[in-house]
C-alpha cells in the first residue's frame, strides 16, 4: 500500500500537469475554428447528456491535420527546426564536452567554484541574457566595433539576424545542460581505468577514444536530450536573434496562436511537435532496455 | 631427488631482468624514494613490503612508467627504460582496484592490450581464450564486470595484465579486496601461475603474512628506504634491524649490554639477573648497546627449571588462546615482558599452565638474534 502511494505521486503529478493539458491541446487540435471565446467549436456541453456528448464527438475531425500537408510551410519549418536543432545540439556537444572534461581533471578543491560559475548565468534572466547578444552581435555591437577596430574586418559583419546568431544563442543558453550531465559522468570516471589502459598500450588519445568516451556516453546522451528538446520547440532565440529568414516551428506555433488566432490549427502543430519528440526517445528507451536484457 | 635451489640472486654470473640504480623520487619537497638500488632477477616473486606511505607504491609506478625518477635510472633487461612511456614497456600492471573496463565484456577485457598490437584475430581469439582457461574464467567470457564476484574480478585482472606475455608483472595490492579464505586460496593460485608461465612479478603489499607466502624475495621498505631484502627465512629468522623484527612476525626485543666481545656474548639486560646468552652474527664490542630480539615461539615456558643455556624466572599476565596455539605473556624481573608460544599438544584441561603461575622461560643462545642500533 505505502509503496502504492509512493508510485502514485509523481504519477499524479504527471497526470494533472501532463496528460491532462494534452488532452485538451488535443481536443482543440480536432476542433474547427470559431468566432467566440474560446475561439474554436466544439464545446463540451454535459448539460445536453449522452446526444449533447455525442454530437460533440462526432464534430471533431482531423481537418487541421490535414491542413498542415496542404501547406508547405509546416513541413519546411519542422525541417529546418529539426536542423537547427541537430547542428546545435552537436555545436553545443564540441563546446559542453571540452569544459566538462577540463572541469572533472580540475583539483578536487576548485570543482564546486567551477560549477557554479557554469550555472550562474540562470541567475539573470533569460531574455535580458538574449538581448545582450543582440547588442554584442548586431552591425554596431561589441564584436563588430572590436574586429573593426583590430583591422581584421574593414565593413562589419552580417551576424545578427541569420541562422548564425541562433546557433550562437543557442549554444550560449543551452550549455550549461549539456555541461552537467557529462560532468557527471566523468567526475565518476575511476582514473586508474586510464592508466591501464596505458599500461597495456593506449596512447593518451586511444585511452580517450576507447574508455573515456563509452563511459561518458550516457551523459553525453542525456545532455544532448536536454539540449535537442527544447531547441526544437524554441522560439525566443530564433525571433529575437534569427529575424525573418530563420524559419523554427516555434515561430510559426507563435504566429498561429497571438497573430492568426487559430487555436486549432496551432494545438495541432504542438500534437505533431510532441509526436515528433516522443517517438525517438520511445525508440531510444526501448533500445536501452534491449540492451540492458541482453546484458542481464 | 633434490631440486636445485632457485637462488639467481647469489649467482654473480646472473643478470637482473630489474635494475634501480641510486634512485630518487621527490615529489614537491617531500622524498619518496632515497637513493635506491636494487636488483631483481628474471622468474622472481619479488614482494615489496612496507607500511603505507613508504614508498612501494611509487617504487611499482616508477616501474610502470606512470612516475619519472627525479634522479638515478632504472634498467629493464639492461636497457634504461627512465623516459619509455607506459605504453611503450613490455611491463603490464595488476592494480588495487582492478581497473576493469566496466564497458567491454570479460572477453573484451581480456583481449582490450592484445588490440592495441593490431594482431591478427585467432591470435587474440586464442590467446585470450587460454588466459580464461589459465584463470579458470572461461564460463565467464561474455559477462560484464559487475555481473562476477569480487574474487573473479581479481582474476580478470590478472588474465588480462598476463594477455601480453609481458617480461615483468606488477601487482598493487592484489590480493586486498578480498576476504581471508579467498585470499589464502588466490596466493596460491598466484604462485601457481607465476611458475606455470614464467613471468617475473614485482608484489606490492603491506601484508607480511602474503608477501611472506608468495615471495621469493622480500624487500622491507620505511619510509622510502630499503631496509632489509631477502628471502622470507632470512627476514623472519635473521632480521637486520629491530624495524624488520618488529614488522614481520611477532618478536620479543630486549634492550640490553653486551657483556663480552666477539661473536659470543652476554647481554645484561637487567639489574641482579643473569645475562642472556647470544650468538650475534656479527661481532660486538663488550658495552656496546645491543638489542635482542626473538620470536615467540621459540621461547618454552616451564614449571620447573628447564635444561636450557637462557632460563629466567617469571609470572604469566595474560594467556591469548588462539586454538592450536597459545601466547602467554609472562612478566621476568625488573617489569620486562616477554612472550612465549606454545603449541596446544594438550586439550585444554590437561594444560597446567594458569595466570599468575610463577614460571621458568626458557630459549637456547642461538634462537635470538642481536640486533645492533
Amino acid at each position: 500500500m505505502r509503496r502504492f502511494v509512493l508510485i502514485a505521486i509523481p504519477y499524479l503529478w504527471l497526470l494533472a500537469l501532463f496528460l491532462v493539458p494534452f488532452l485538451i491541446v488535443l481536443k482543440i487540435s480536432l476542433s474547427d475554428i470559431a468566432l467566440s471565446r474560446p475561439p474554436y467549436a466544439p464545446q463540451l456541453d454535459l448539460a445536453a447528456g449522452w446526444e449533447g456528448l455525442k454530437s460533440f464527438f462526432s464534430e471533431l475531425d482531423f481537418e487541421n491535420f490535414t491542413f498542415l500537408t496542404t501547406d508547405d510551410l509546416y513541413w519546411k519549418a519542422y525541417l529546418s527546426s529539426l536542423k537547427i536543432a541537430a547542428i546545435s545540439t552537436a555545436l553545443t556537444l564540441c563546446v559542453g564536452y571540452p569544459v566538462a572534461y577540463a572541469m572533472a581533471r580540475a583539483p578536487e578543491e576548485w570543482r564546486p567554484t567551477l560549477l557554479m560559475l557554469v550555472i550562474l548565468p540562470f541567475w539573470t534572466s533569460f531574455l535580458i541574457r538574449v538581448y545582450s547578444w543582440m547588442g554584442i552581435l548586431s552591425n554596431e555591437g561589441v564584436l563588430n566595433q572590436v574586429l573593426l577596430w583590430l583591422g581584421i574586418i574593414d565593413t562589419p559583419l552580417q551576424i545578427m539576424n541569420t541562422t548564425t546568431a541562433v546557433y550562437i544563442g543557442v549554444v550560449y543558453t543551452y550549455l550549461p545542460f549539456m555541461i552537467l550531465p557529462i560532468y557527471s559522468a566523468l567526475e565518476k570516471l575511476d582514473g586508474s581505468l586510464l592508466e591501464a589502459a596505458e599500461d597495456l598500450g593506449c596512447s593518451r588519445l586511444e585511452a580517450f577514444w576507447l574508455v573515456t568516451w563509452p563511459l561518458s556516453r550516457n551523459g553525453i546522451i542525456a545532455g544532448c536530450f536536454l539540449v535537442f528538446i527544447p531547441t526544437l520547440g524554441e522560439f525566443v532565440i530564433p525571433s529575437l536573434l534569427g529575424g525573418s529568414d530563420t524559419l523554427m516551428i516555434g515561430k510559426v506555433l507563435w504566429e498561429e496562436f497571438f497573430s492568426n488566432r487559430d487555436w486549432p490549427v496551432a494545438s495541432a502543430v504542438a500534437v505533431v511537435l510532441l509526436l515528433i519528440l516522443i517517438i525517438p526517445i520511445i525508440l531510444f528507451q526501448r533500445n536501452e532496455q534491449k540492451q540492458r536484457e541482453a546484458e542481464g | 631427488m633434490a631440486q636445485t635451489v632457485f637462488a639467481p640472486w647469489t649467482d654473480p654470473d646472473q643478470k637482473p631482468i630489474i635494475e634501480f640504480r641510486n634512485v630518487t623520487k621527490s615529489f614537491g619537497d617531500f622524498t619518496a624514494i632515497h637513493d635506491l638500488s636494487l636488483n631483481i632477477y628474471e622468474r622472481e616473486f619479488f614482494a615489496l613490503l612496507g607500511p603505507s606511505g613508504c614508498g612501494k607504491t611509487t617504487m611499482m609506478r616508477m616501474l610502470a612508467g606512470f612516475e619519472t625518477a627525479t634522479s638515478g635510472d632504472i634498467y629493464l633487461s639492461g636497457k634504461d627504460i627512465g623516459h619509455v612511456p607506459p605504453n611503450q614497456r613490455p611491463v603490464n600492471m595488476m592494480f588495487q582496484s582492478y581497473a576493469l573496463f566496466p564497458h567491454l565484456s570479460v572477453w573484451d577485457n581480456i583481449a582490450f592490450g592484445l588490440r592495441r598490437e593490431s594482431k591478427d584475430k585467432a591470435f587474440i581469439g586464442d590467446r585470450v581464450e587460454e588466459m580464461l582457461r589459465l584463470t579458470r574464467l572461461t564460463k565467464f567470457a561474455k559477462r560484464k564486470p559487475h555481473q562476477i564476484s569480487g574474487g573473479q574480478r581479481q582474476r580478470v585482472a590478472l588474465a588480462r595484465s598476463l594477455a601480453k606475455a609481458p617480461k615483468l608483472l606488477l601487482l598493487d595490492e592484489p590480493l586486498g579486496a578480498l576476504d581471508r579464505k579467498l585470499r589464502e586460496q588466490t596466493q596460491f593460485e598466484l604462485m601457481d601461475i607465476q611458475e606455470k608461465t614464467g613471468t617475473t612479478f614485482v608484489i606490492v603489499t603491506h601484508d607480511q603474512e602474503e608477501a611472506m607466502t608468495v615471495a621469493s624475495r622480500i624487500a622491507v621498505m620505511d619510509e622510502g628506504n630499503l631496509v632489509q631484502v631477502a628471502t622470507p627465512a632470512e627476514i623472519y629468522e635473521a632480521p637486520n634491524s629491530v624495524y624488520v623484527a618488529d614488522f614481520i612476525g611477532d618478536v620479543n626485543i630486549i634492550e640490553g649490554r653486551a657483556t663480552q666481545p666477539g661473536t659470543k656474548t652476554g647481554i645484561a639486560w637487567a639489574e641482579g639477573q643473569p645475562p642472556i646468552l647470544a650468538t650475534p652474527a656479527k661481532s660486538v664490542e663488550a658495552g656496546q648497546s645491543v638489542h635482542f630480539a626473538i620470536r615467540p615461539e621459540k621461547v618454552t615456558i616451564d614449571v620447573e627449571r628447564p635444561d636450557r643455556p637462557n632460563t629466567f624466572r617469571g609470572k604469566v599476565i595474560d594467556i591469548a588462546y588462539l586454538g592450536n596455539i597459545s601466547t602467554y605473556h609472562v612478566e621476568l624481573a625488573g617489569g620486562q615482558m616477554i612472550k612465549a608460544q606454545m603449541v596446544n599438544a594438550r586439550r585444554l584441561a590437561n594444560r597446567h599452565i594458569t595466570w599468575e603461575d610463577e614460571v621458568w622461560v626458557g630459549f637456547t643462545d642461538t634462537a635470538g638474534v642481536v640486533l645492533e642500533e
